[in-house]
């Protein structure tokens, strides 16, 4: 329970020199943990592989054949993360799957120094096995963060790809929208909702078909009926129409009518 | 007031998409020069993205555009602020003669702290041996060292047949090298337990070596004792308290005693010495590893232990000399050598 409540809603909040403030969101212990499986595979996969090549040089000695493959085991298992985390801008190929990086705690770029500190503290983090004191501390800290990524200062965040809501085909049924019939009450209606209320109603509708059919009409009854608390439109604009229907209407107002945006920047 | 999502989509996705190609390539290839266009360009989409996450923040709560934007300007963030620094070019020679040893010297009290409890430890473990030989397999769990030493070295004397280790010197090697670059980078690690974890592991360490001298000169195998560890002693000791000292110059950023500032500043402070330390272990048990399988391991008559002690103390003069002196004049001359590893970013 606890996990749950302080894992998915943390993030790194940074303002630049510009003034502007961002947020990273910060990757959680199970999505870590995902990526380290995945990755302790891939060295399991390079290490049998480098296994089988060196294997080749026992036909010339068997003595530097076992050594070359102890000291590449070695190599492989230390220098993975470093090298990866290096050359791919703090990305293995777990973080890449799941979509993590490391970064500088203040959002810059990472340094080799950070790089390899976090790499090696893996070996206190480990303790006593599967990262379980890396996984508490990750738990408890406020940026996520195992020790190697307190002394290198670093977090791992999670990469968010752009993902645009298809508003037309949200609003494509909605042939005929009562609301809009009444221009100075739908004005009205932008000026008092707020951004986030405008952008539940908007969730509200294109997560509608996730919910129970009761947990639905309850949702959309509740919404609708905040809603039209925030403007009275006449009897004729709302009778006879849902809950759903009327924040169809709503959001139909609020993100798609012309002249209500504001100008882009040049 | 809420904005025209669709247009407003719909006319920055182009700046969007395009920074989104310059970061995607910058990020693939970190080492390429931007012309100088590019990067006007790179200025100009960065600060227009960041005018569109101000104003999706402000105007709407879009919540994915504004995950993506963010996102975005971060990673453009760190590609515009992040350091151009002129990294140094790495110098083998002069980082192990010159910055490695000023490193060591810079942080001499953690390397005092770190030998002081290995010889702590050492000086229970000889007198716990001294006291109860009965105690040998608590002291020294290991089964080569569980023998009567005289046996022992009357068994390493003997010349009969192949050495114990033909054939198979190179192997025994490398798993020196690693096993003990491990131990060290445990050492280190240990030093963000506050110093905790690196006090016991050089404790630990200092107990077994204490045991094992004193019970090879207490059996009168002192000359053995000196021939089989000095060549290789002389120097995976030192660099066993290296790391220890890299653990304890961690903790000592840890604690922050006497210092100002806050964690980050003084952990960041540290990094680069820390991984030049470490480095500078790594190279040191390199070396230690070779002269153990290739060297330490022969006895008289094969190898006079007077030529393996002379080795082992010629190793650790050097070696002395080195940390003593090694980046001295450098300093002298005001030369701008990396303040500490090359590999660091020197903060």
């Amino acid at each position: 329970m606890t996990f749950m409540a302080i894992s998915p809603h943390r993030a790194l909040t940074i303002r630049t020199p510009e003034g502007v403030l961002f947020s990273l969101p910060l990757a959680t212990p199970i999505s870590r943990f995902l990526a380290w499986l995945l990755d302790a595979g891939c060295i399991a996969v390079l290490t049998n592989i480098a296994s089988l090549v060196l294997r080749s040089l026992g036909i010339l000695s068997a003595d530097a054949a076992g050594a070359v493959t102890t000291a590449a085991f070695f190599i492989i298992q230390i220098g993975y993360g470093m090298a990866l985390e290096w050359f791919w801008q703090g990305q293995t190929i777990g973080k890449r799957v799941f979509g993590l990086r490391v970064m500088d705690v203040r959002g810059l770029r990472l340094h080799y120094s950070q790089v390899v500190i976090r790499n090696l503290l893996r070996s206190v983090d480990g303790l006593p096995a599967f990262y379980f004191l890396g996984g508490i501390v990750c738990l408890v800290s406020r940026h996520a963060q195992r020790l190697g990524d307190i002394a290198a200062d670093c977090v791992v965040v999670r990469r968010v790809r752009l993902a645009e809501p298809h508003l037309d085909s949200l609003l494509k049924d909605n042939r005929y929208n009562s609301l809009k019939a009444y221009p100075h009450l739908a004005a009205r209606l932008r000026q008092r909702v707020s951004p986030a209320e405008a952008a539940i109603a908007l969730q509200g509708l294109m997560r509608r078909d996730e919910l129970d059919p009761e947990a639905r009409v309850a949702l959309f009854a509740q919404m609708a009926d905040h809603f039209r608390r925030k403007v009275v439109f006449p009897d004729e604009a709302v009778t006879g129409i849902s809950d759903e229907q009327y924040i169809r209407n709503a959001v139909e107002v609020l993100f798609h009518e012309p002249g209500a945006f504001a100008q882009s920047p040049s | 007031m809420i904005i025209h999502l669709r247009k407003f989509i719909e006319t920055e996705r182009p700046y969007w998409h395009a920074l989104t190609e310059m970061v995607d390539a910058f990020e693939a290839d970190p080492y390429r020069q931007l012309a100088f266009s590019d990067i006007k360009r790179l200025h100009y989409l960065y600060q227009r993205a960041s005018a569109d996450l101000v104003k999706i923040s402000t105007f709407s709560a879009e919540k994915q555009i504004r995950d993506f934007l963010e996102t975005l300007v971060g990673r453009s963030y760190a590609m515009i602020h992040s350091s151009g620094r002129k990294a140094n070019r790495f110098r083998p020679l002069l980082w192990l003669g010159a910055v490695f040893p000023r490193t060591v010297r810079r942080h001499r009290r953690a390397l005092a702290l770190s030998a002081a409890a290995m010889l702590v430890g050492g000086f229970l473990g000889a007198a716990a041996l001294v006291a109860d030989q009965d105690a040998k397999d608590v002291l020294m769990p290991f089964e080569h060292l569980q023998m009567d030493p005289a046996t022992r070295v009357a068994e390493e004397e003997t010349t009969d047949g192949p050495h114990r280790l033909a054939g198979s010197k190179g192997r025994f090697s490398a798993f020196l090298v690693t096993h003990n670059t491990r131990v060290s980078i445990l050492v280190l690690a240990l030093g963000m337990t506050w110093g905790v974890g690196t006090l016991l592991v050089l404790f630990s360490n200092g107990v077994l070596l204490g045991a094992v001298v004193a019970d090879y000169v207490v059996s009168g195998q002192t000359p053995f004792l000196l021939g089989w560890l000095l060549p290789h002693g002389a120097v995976e000791i030192p660099a066993v308290l290296v790391a220890g000292q890299a653990g304890f110059v961690l903790a000592g950023a840890l604690m922050g005693r006497g210092k100002a500032y806050g964690l980050r500043d003084r952990l960041a402070e540290v990094r680069g010495d820390v991984v030049t330390l470490i480095a500078g272990v790594a190279v040191m048990l390199v070396w230690a590893g070779i002269v153990e399988a290739f060297f330490s391991q022969y006895h008289e008559p094969v190898l006079p232990y007077a030529a393996k002690i002379a080795f082992g103390v010629t190793e650790c003069v050097l070696l002395m000399l080195l940390f003593a002196t090694g980046g001295r004049r450098s300093m002298d001359r005001a030369d701008p050598l990396p303040t500490a590893c090359p590999l660091s970013d020197g903060r």
